[in-house]
């Protein structure tokens, strides 16, 4: 589903540049379950934001479902956000003025679908992830085990392809992180492909598929020591 | 994103920030209240000058002996003319259909006494036409009687002024003044009617024109008044009135005739420059509301660096995110101008009720310039944040928390 090939990404810090990403090549199966893990700076996030469209790589190919994404403009990138890829970020960035319900609202207004298609998909979602006694709470009145299931439903709401997670408990405590990861498994049992960022061991071990990264370079992948 | 869902979202973002927004809600309105008051106060000295001049009729044409032969200079009052303008010239006025009114009007200066009072005041020679085309108002008796103007009767009319001068509380109606060699009864007095066109209306005595010129010893008048049947008659009448005196001056263009539309013209033309200038002023406080609104929406662009990263990981392209920054400064326009709105009425109908007989009164130009101006410069000023909210990189805003 996912296929990157020789992706490059250099930054430049003052005078020095710092590869990001180096030569990358990934390929990422439909239902996948992967942990991306490796010390701060290794390129964890650059990659996941290079999967979610969020960063434009320097160079290399990548196709997302068949589709040479790195060459759409703007609108058609966004398009694809809004459709295909769910994010779930580690400060959760719910929007402060708005309900849990709006929030999770937010990408399906966003792709112009009709208030009442609208609500009923958000009162499913929100139903699951056992939210609907919070549904018109802002995010301050939330637990952060709360506000990143109202995330998670956000990211989710629209049906991606993948779900891209970056550090999803990393600001949460124990208990509340292993609720979140046990959504993000039993999403990931109903056929969603999941991509995790962490900085957890523990965590990190559970996925069927861990990737290690240092550098900007994959030094890891599960996937073929098995082979 | 639908329209609907486009609106609610800026209203809520405005909503949620809500000193920011009444703060800028107040600096938009005040300009355009600033605007509307301003205009309104310039077309109410407009108004207030047509009035002062529609009360005079302003369909009256004047003709005065003597022929100006350059355009822009003042009529000649006291121009040299080889032939009288006389009464019989006036009477003839009244040969055209569209002539409703003629009054000739000779004028004078000469004592008027009464017992040992005396003063020396214009007197005005007329016909009882001028009643009605100088709008005047008796206060006691009745004015110049309808008789043939040719004959020379003794009565008058005092102003009012000059009645309480040489009368003081006696009512001098039926008593008998001298007015240079001559004595007149006293029949009327009018009603106190200020200065217009230049003569104080209170300070004078109207005697029939007949009498007025064996008074002074003359033929000519001073001027004659024609009033036409209709309004749009008055370009017509003014040839007319041309024609005829031609005819009878021997085919000598003698006379000028201007309208009172033509001064009231140049008025209007001069309070309308004061009102949109006043306006301009005013325009400019917009101006600094727009600026405001520019750097307030700056700072809420930099407040919502996450949230703007949040929109663009959700899928929402640049140009979405300027439709929506664009929006809520559109809505802050709108909503301040409609406030200022309500703020310009506010100080309109106190200001009328200061001064009641100011009509004060905002011109619906004005009113549409100062939303649309309100709408512009929030646009123009709301460009630069919702541009640079647009062009914000998603993955730096998001990394901040």
């Amino acid at each position: 589903m996912i296929e990157l090939a020789g992706i490059n990404r250099i930054f430049t810090v003052g005078d020095t540049k710092v590869h990001a990403l180096a030569d990358i090549s990934l390929d990422v199966k439909t239902g996948e379950y992967i942990s991306i893990m490796g010390p701060s700076g290794s390129g964890k996030s650059t990659l996941l934001n290079t999967i979610g469209l969020l960063d434009q790589p320097d160079s290399g190919k990548y196709l997302l479902e068949d589709r040479e994404v790195t060459k759409l403009n703007d609108v058609e990138q966004a398009q694809i956000r809004r459709e295909r890829i769910g994010f779930v970020f580690q400060f959760f960035h719910l929007v402060p003025r708005l309900t849990a319900a709006e929030n999770v609202e937010l990408p399906l207004v966003l792709s112009g679908i009709t208030p009442t298609e609208r609500r009923k998909r958000v009162g499913d979602i929100l139903g699951v992830l056992g939210l609907s006694e919070r549904a018109h709470h802002r995010p301050d009145q939330l637990s952060g085990g709360q506000r990143q299931r109202v995330a998670i439903a956000r990211a989710t709401v629209t049906n991606p392809a993948v779900l891209l997670a970056d550090e999803p408990t990393g600001n949460l405590d124990r208990s509340s992180g292993n609720d979140v990861v046990s959504i993000l498994e039993e999403l990931n049992h109903q056929g969603l492909t999941l991509i995790m960022v962490t900085h957890d061991p523990e965590l990190g071990r559970r996925a069927s598929r861990r990737i290690r990264m240092e550098d900007g370079r994959i030094t890891r992948d599960s996937l073929h020591e098995n082979a | 994103m639908k329209t609907l869902d486009i609106i609610n979202f800026a209203t809520s973002a405005l909503s949620g920030y809500k000193l920011r927004t009444s703060l800028m809600l107040l600096a938009m309105a005040i300009g355009v209240a600033s605007v509307i008051v301003l205009t309104s106060l310039g077309e109410g000295a407009r108004r207030y000058v047509t009035n002062q001049f529609a009360s005079l009729g302003t369909n009256m044409l004047i003709v005065l002996p003597g022929r100006s032969e350059t355009t822009g200079g003042p009529p000649p009052l006291t121009g040299e003319t080889p032939r009288d303008l006389t009464l019989d010239d006036a009477l003839s006025l009244y040969r055209s259909h569209a002539v409703r009114y003629v009054a000739p009007v000779s004028v004078g200066s000469a004592p008027v006494s009464w017992r040992q009072r005396e003063r020396e005041v214009p007197i005005l020679g007329s016909t009882s036409i001028m009643l009605h085309v100088r709008h005047l108002q008796m206060s006691r008796g009745s004015f110049l009687p309808e008789t043939d103007p040719t004959r020379a009767i003794s009565v008058c009319v005092l102003g009012s002024t000059l009645a309480k001068e040489l009368f003081g509380n006696i009512t001098p109606i039926g008593e008998w003044v001298r007015i240079g060699d001559s004595r007149f009864r006293v029949i009327g007095v009018l009603a106190s009617e200020g200065v217009s066109l230049g003569l104080d209306m209170d300070d004078l005595a109207i005697i029939p024109v007949a009498s007025a010129l064996s008074l002074f010893n003359t033929n000519s008048l001073f001027r004659i008044l024609v009033e036409p049947r209709d309004y749009s008659l008055l370009t017509r009448t003014k040839k007319i009135i041309l024609d005829t005196i031609r005819a009878r001056h021997e085919g000598e263009d003698d006379v000028t005739v201007i309208s009172q539309d033509a001064v009231l013209a140049t008025f209007d033309k001069i309070f309308l420059a004061l009102t949109m200038s006043v306006g301009g002023i005013g325009a400019i406080s917009l101006i600094v509301a727009g600026i405001l609104i520019m750097n307030v929406m700056l700072v809420a662009v930099s407040q919502r660096t996450a949230e703007i990263g949040l929109l663009k990981a959700l899928g929402a392209p640049a140009s979405q995110i300027m439709v929506l920054f664009l929006t809520e400064t559109a809505f802050l326009a709108l909503a301040g101008a409609f406030i200022g709105l309500l703020l310009a009425y506010l100080s309109n109908w106190l200001v009328m009720q200061a001064y009641p007989d100011f009509p004060v009164h905002a011109p619906l130009w004005a009113l549409i310039a100062g939303v649309g101006v309100a709408l512009v410069t929030g646009l123009l000023f709301g460009f630069i944040p919702a541009r640079r909210a647009a062009q914000l990189d998603p993955v730096t805003s998001l990394s901040r928390r």
